[in-house]
């Protein structure tokens, strides 16, 4: 009663293999190892403003919000005049991230809070590690610095990006997770968010705010 | 397999289903909902074509040395603390759950759309053991508190209308205002919302999927646009995956080329709203996640597949756009296929997963139009498995005895050339005659099944054959 072992034999059955040809576990060692990019297409090959004018526009697409600010002492007065601008209230969750801890929060009146949410929080604030022009998709990684749950429970989340790390295609931001943790190695967990929650299960009716944020508004730090 | 399938009678099905005046509202929102906003999508990436090329041969190189890359998948999930377990089929895979729940003191779960889940009756089976699955994506709530299958693989419940949906909300969500007004779409979104956060914070394990495995880094993919499947997995204690053997492969990269191409078959989007890569459980500091990640892979039939001219079909991603452009589909819905896999993909899948004698209708209930291999991004080529299937089904003997008898009569003709010509000429002149003019037969002898639907128009005295070579010698000359 193994039952890895039974499926395992019952493939090599099907294809005729044994598991220990040299030839084919050399191609599937090289594959892993080379990490070949495939077809990556051109309309993210982009630098500098234009890459930032795509992300842009794809993220919009998405129907997320975008604001630029040109640096990170600027972030918690732009946070905090789109939630004024939206009727929002003036309280904000996010977890240990010193890139977020250094940012002046003193000079607005948000009521902060720290660490994981339970699910009552209306806004959520993270700290993205990178972005994908491509498509206009933020990536997030998880632990205490922002938590997962700050991703999916707040009804309005602001991510903040460097514009520094918007990458113009997947293969880049792969590059740089790998450089940041090591070959083989991910973080428990990476969320690629591209705009807001949404279903269209009721009818083809597309609805915003399915389960997750109603509202993604990104801000990208300059500089 | 623990559902028990209807597929035996299709025909019967799909004479309901065309019938059904509510499903065939419903169902135009698939013509109306798909097809245009994939159109545009593909349009806007130049290099579709091209990643519908390399993820093939991606997918085929993966199959040709899959063992090798479940090991070195399974490897990597272990080094990062998940756990996995094989299961050779349905029930093993169902027992493997139930022992991880009760093991975790589980009462309530909560689940992503998983076709898995579906394919192993996985619901049926907690809840006889007392444990209480609920279904988190929109689609999948709907249909499980109307008791039904998906009868779409990414909009489970695209048969409904929006009225149904509120007659079961007002049924079972007895504890609201009963003169709330649901008469639009977003407040029964809303509400759904409501209720479902608090199971999402109530549940002790959640059930997701995988769109995909990475070999490289022993990751598990899931794609939504809900953010109900990562809040099914982030929130309890412990995450379990199901997914099938064919899902590894073997990079991010790879992943990357995928994902180019699954939103827009599916959805028509650039990309789906969240797509979230999960590597074992949670680690040392981190203040949420699961605090225990298991993956069941399941083999139910799939390897046996492989090195058959089946084997392709372990390509799908599951993006639906077979069944999005099928229309066979668009008349009769989802659920006339009887089983789990609706459309093309399950007219494919659905006999090699329960029986050519259980599915042998569903490969037959194709026009052969060839849409469904033309917007496969992974290029499948249903149509010639569908053929395959009408042979096997044909070897076995399980075709009414009229129909072999005719195909064997034809047969006898087909392969003698010059009597195939000389009597379809005797019978077009034959019927010309009989037809007198009128130009359409409402009846014929011996197909009165097919012209009980419509009428088949006059033959005008010469064949097709002769025709062709009249027109060749008049374009020669």
């Amino acid at each position: 009663m193994n039952a890895r072992a039974d499926v395992l034999a019952a493939i090599r059955r099907s294809i005729g293999a044994t598991g220990t040809e040299q030839t084919r576990v050399m191609a599937v060692d090289d594959r892993l190892e080379r990490a070949p990019r495939g077809v990556v297409p051109q309309r993210g090959q982009v630098a500098g403003e234009e890459r930032l004018a795509l992300f842009r526009r794809m993220a919009e697409y998405a129907q997320a919000s975008v604001d630029e600010v040109a640096s990170a002492a600027q972030v918690p007065a732009a946070v905090a005049g789109y939630l004024r601008q939206h009727n929002l209230p003036a309280t904000l969750r996010m977890g240990d991230d010193p890139r977020l801890k250094a940012m002046p929060w003193g000079e607005t009146t948000l009521d902060l809070a720290t660490g994981p949410s339970d699910g009552r929080d209306l806004n959520g604030l993270s700290h993205a590690v990178g972005g994908v022009a491509e498509t206009g998709t933020l990536a997030l990684t998880s632990g205490a610095d922002n938590p997962t749950t700050l991703n999916f429970l707040p009804d309005n989340h602001v991510v903040i990006v460097r514009e520094s790390d918007l990458s113009g295609d997947y293969e880049d931001l792969w590059r740089r997770l790998r450089f940041a943790h090591g070959k083989a190695v991910m973080p428990r967990t990476v969320n690629l968010v591209t705009g807001p929650s949404r279903s269209g299960d009721i009818e083809q009716t597309i609805l915003l705010g399915a389960h997750g944020p109603r509202r993604l508004h990104i801000v990208v730090v300059r500089s | 397999m623990s559902v028990h399938p209807t597929s035996p009678h299709f025909k019967a099905n799909a004479s309901k289903a065309l019938a059904d005046a509510q499903l065939q509202k419903a169902l135009g929102n698939v013509k109306r909902g798909f097809i245009d906003k994939r159109a545009k999508a593909v349009a806007n990436l130049p290099e579709f074509e091209a990643l519908r090329n390399a993820a093939r041969d991606i997918k085929n190189h993966v199959l040709a040395h899959l063992d090798l890359y479940l090991e070195r998948y399974a490897a990597k999930v272990e080094e990062a603390g998940g756990h996995v377990h094989f299961a050779r089929d349905a029930a093993e895979a169902r027992q493997i759950v139930l022992d991880l729940c009760r093991t975790l003191g589980a009462k309530t779960v909560t689940k992503g759309k998983t076709m898995i889940a579906e394919e192993i009756g996985l619901n049926p089976f907690l809840e006889a053991a007392g444990i209480r699955p609920v279904e988190t994506d929109l689609g999948e709530y709907i249909i499980q508190l109307r008791g039904e299958m998906p009868s779409h693989i990414i909009a489970p419940a695209v048969h409904l209308t929006k009225e149904q949906v509120a007659g079961d909300f007002r049924r079972v969500h007895t504890a609201l205002d009963k003169d709330r007004d649901l008469t639009e779409p977003v407040t029964l979104l809303t509400e759904a919302r409501g209720v479902l956060r608090q199971e999402f914070l109530g549940a002790d394990v959640g059930i997701t999927g995988a769109n995909f495995l990475i070999a490289e880094t022993g990751t598990s993919v899931i794609v939504t646009n809900e953010g109900n499947g990562d809040l099914t997995q982030t929130l309890p204690k412990a995450h379990i995956v199901l997914a099938s053997i064919e899902k590894v492969i073997p990079t991010l990269e790879d992943a990357s080329q995928f994902l180019r191409l699954l939103a827009r078959s599916a959805t028509g989007q650039e990309f789906s709203v969240y797509t979230t890569f999960s590597t074992g459980p949670r680690r040392a500091g981190d203040p949420d996640g699961p605090e225990h990640y298991h993956v069941v892979i399941l083999d139910n039939g799939r390897s046996s597949m492989l090195g058959t001219e089946f084997e392709e079909m372990l390509r799908c991603i599951r993006c639906g756009a077979c069944m999005n452009h099928c229309p066979v589909y668009h008349a009769v819905g989802g659920h006339a296929y009887g089983w789990v896999y609706p459309g093309p993909m399950g007219a494919v899948l659905t006999p090699s997963l329960i029986g050519v004698d259980q599915a042998g209708h569903l490969p037959n209930a194709s026009t052969f139009c060839g849409r469904c291999e033309s917007v496969c991004p992974v290029k499948i080529p249903l149509p010639k498995m569908m053929r395959h299937w009408r042979e096997r089904e044909f070897e076995r003997h399980l075709n009414p005895a009229v129909q072999r008898g005719s195909l064997g009569l034809w047969a006898f003709f087909a392969r003698r050339p010059r009597l195939y010509r000389l009597a379809t000429s005797v019978a077009v002149r034959a019927m010309a005659l009989v037809d007198r003019g009128r130009g359409r037969f409402a009846r014929l002898p011996f197909a009165g099944g097919w012209t009980q639907y419509r009428d088949l128009p006059a033959p005008q005295g010469r064949t097709f054959q002769d025709q062709w070579k009249a027109r060749r010698a008049g374009r020669a000359a």
